[in-house]
């Protein structure tokens, strides 16, 4: 199933292209969810840890509300990419240097109250951050140039793409590596791992780091794509929803979270569309029924249909 | 000191009495999360929604029962019966068919299982309910306000608030400890939280106990709704709100603490009201900065027991 990646992930990501082509309103859609998928790729890397984190939507809020402050002030998208993502990774090194003493459901608790305490920050200060109305983030010029509306969203749409390629490829080479494969050492028995003389703590933590930057990444691409921020980014529901895209897409691979990223937002956009007040229910019956039937996820069902198993 | 006491001291008086009645909710729904995660093992994220839907299930009925004649003293048993309703309907309902299925899963599953279930009550709630605020008081109404003494002067608060929440936090928890140490049936339920493996073994049937014990969690949700569904309009993502609370409650007081829930949840209730009264932008970060505190020192939380790691 392995060595099927790279040539899903192409497939993957012509069907996308494709799709942004020939509708489109579909480009907005496909843009959050490769952003989203991003993010995902960090939630992947602590569940391989088996530790699951409830409040990753700290970082997306924090790399979105770093483009709406720093856009107007550095005027350039890849610059605001590289703040966003360094921000995020420092805020996750001083968090996580707290949150990886726990494990389990203290894990995700902390995580929890880290994200809470940003969104009430963000709703709270509104002298700063406009509460929850949020900001709008004007279109940028990217790379030194001033875009016109349709290439900025094609060429944003672009750097999600080129992102999610680089930061999965990068990702799995992480997982193969030694430090990865401690990372699953962590979630059977932690206390041979550190019989072993690896450091469970800075392994973890190295693994926090990662996951904060591309949801600072993640963040930061769904506010150049929306060029809207609220506090609701930060939310701890938002937080479930990676969670959620994570089992959808089926935690083997890191083809997974953009499957599961793009049916998530798919069925979310049809859902709203046809049924206003139901979208959230039907969401939930999706996600019990891919739990308790297709425990895989998206992923391992293509794993399946291709022969092999998911991991 | 002497000379800001005599500014505010009234002002503080208000917020402590405030943070005893909320103290009291808080408590209620917290000692249900507590007692099913004690037993079951799982962190049941839809505990919120069962409170929105006590609350609400209990201001329809009761507004239902005043336009039919029901006199004002009859609102309060009406309050407590709905809530039982609502718990012994959905309990069952949810444990047999969905949590059931899952006892053997991962605990992501068992989380991101009772997420959905959050997503899908969520928007039952505004399908039977709509989005407009409910709000029926007959019951606080009814009871009237009292003239608390404070220092030389009073400060008017109402008998149910003072009494009624605060008074129904005080009843459960002596009920629970009294059920739990006592009867057969909760030293049963201890027997299962301690060591599952080793109750089943004695013949314990851990099915009936796991479905008692979720059911009666359920009740408590919906009880704490419905105790405070006379003190403020019904909107929707009451349950949201409360649930991230009470997870806080949890961690903090160590899982499986039932006394420890009371304490915590009287440290939290008095932070927040205090916060509203003096500093109304901490309001929502006050639980959490205390979780953090009492988490660096006690690690496995304020009541907590240390487990042994398996090596």
């Amino acid at each position: 199933m392995k060595r099927y990646e790279p040539i899903l992930g192409l497939l993957l990501a012509a069907a996308l292209v494709a799709a942004a082509i020939a509708a489109p309103w579909l480009r907005f859609v496909l843009t959050i969810a490769l952003a989203k998928g991003i993010a995902v790729l960090g939630i992947l890397l602590l569940l391989r840890a088996g530790q699951v984190s409830f409040g990753h939507a700290l970082y997306i809020g924090f790399g979105a509300y770093t483009v709406a402050f720093l856009a107007p002030r550095f005027n350039d998208g890849v610059l605001v990419l590289l703040a966003a993502a360094a921000g995020a990774g420092l805020l996750g090194l001083v968090v996580g240097l707290f949150v990886t003493r726990y494990r389990q459901i203290f894990f995700g608790m902390l995580n929890l109250a880290m994200c809470m305490v940003f969104y009430s920050l963000l709703e709270k200060l509104y002298h700063f951050t406009k509460g929850s109305d949020g900001i709008r983030v004007e279109i940028m010029p990217i790379a030194g140039q001033a875009l016109d509306r349709v290439t900025y969203e094609w060429t944003v749409f672009g750097i999600a793409l080129g992102l999610a390629f680089v930061l999965g490829f990068l990702l799995r080479m992480y997982l193969a590596s030694p430090m990865g494969e401690a990372l699953a050492g962590i979630k059977t028995r932690e206390t041979r791992l550190e019989f072993m003389g690896v450091p469970a703590r800075g392994i973890l933590l190295s693994a926090y780091v990662i996951s904060a930057i591309v949801g600072g990444l993640g963040g930061a691409l769904i506010a150049m794509t929306s060029r809207h921020v609220t506090p609701l980014l930060s939310y701890w529901t938002a937080s479930g929803e990676l969670v959620f895209i994570a089992i959808l897409g089926g935690a083997g691979g890191v083809l997974g979270p953009f499957l599961g990223a793009a049916a998530y937002e798919l069925v979310r956009v049809y859902a709203a569309a046809s049924f206003a007040d139901a979208w959230q229910m039907i969401l939930g019956t999706v996600l019990l029924l891919v739990i308790l039937f297709a425990p895989g996820g998206l992923w391992g069902m293509a794993a399946r249909v291709l022969g092999g198993r998911g991991r | 000191m002497a000379e800001w006491f005599q500014d505010n001291g009234l002002l503080l008086g208000l917020a402590l009495l405030d943070g005893l009645s909320s103290a009291g909710l808080i408590f209620l729904v917290a000692v249900g999360l507590n007692l099913v995660f004690g037993v079951l093992r799982i962190v049941n994220v839809a505990h919120g929604s069962l409170y929105a839907i006590g609350a609400y299930s209990a201001a329809s009925i009761g507004l239902f029962l005043t336009s039919l004649g029901l006199p004002a003293w009859a609102s309060i048993p009406t309050l407590i019966l709905s809530a039982a309703l609502v718990g012994a309907i959905l309990g069952p309902l949810i444990e047999r068919f969905i949590l059931r299925r899952i006892y053997a899963g991962e605990e992501v599953v068992q989380l991101l299982v009772t997420f959905a279930l959050f997503m899908i009550l969520e928007d039952v709630q505004k399908l039977v309910w709509g989005v407009q605020p409910i709000h029926h008081d007959a019951a606080m109404r009814w009871l009237g306000t009292i003239d608390v003494p404070f220092g030389t002067d009073f400060i008017p608060f109402t008998n149910y608030q003072l009494f009624v929440l605060p008074g129904f936090a005080v009843i459960t928890l002596a009920g629970l400890a009294w059920f739990l140490r006592s009867t057969l049936t909760g030293r049963v339920i201890v027997a299962v939280t301690t060591d599952r493996e080793a109750a089943t073994a004695m013949g314990i049937d851990a099915a009936k106990i796991f479905l008692l014990t979720f059911t009666f969690g359920a009740m408590l949700a919906a009880l704490g709704g419905a105790l405070s569904s006379p003190t403020a309009a019904l909107v929707p993502g009451v349950g949201a709100q409360i649930i991230v609370l009470s997870f806080a409650v949890v961690a903090t007081a160590g899982l499986g603490q039932i006394e420890g829930a009371a304490l915590t949840s009287l440290m939290m209730g008095m932070g927040r009201s205090i916060a509203v009264y003096f500093e109304p932008e901490l309001e929502v970060v006050v639980p959490y900065i205390i979780m953090v505190l009492v988490l660096l020192v006690r690690p496995q939380g304020l009541f907590g027991v240390i487990e042994t790691r398996r090596v």
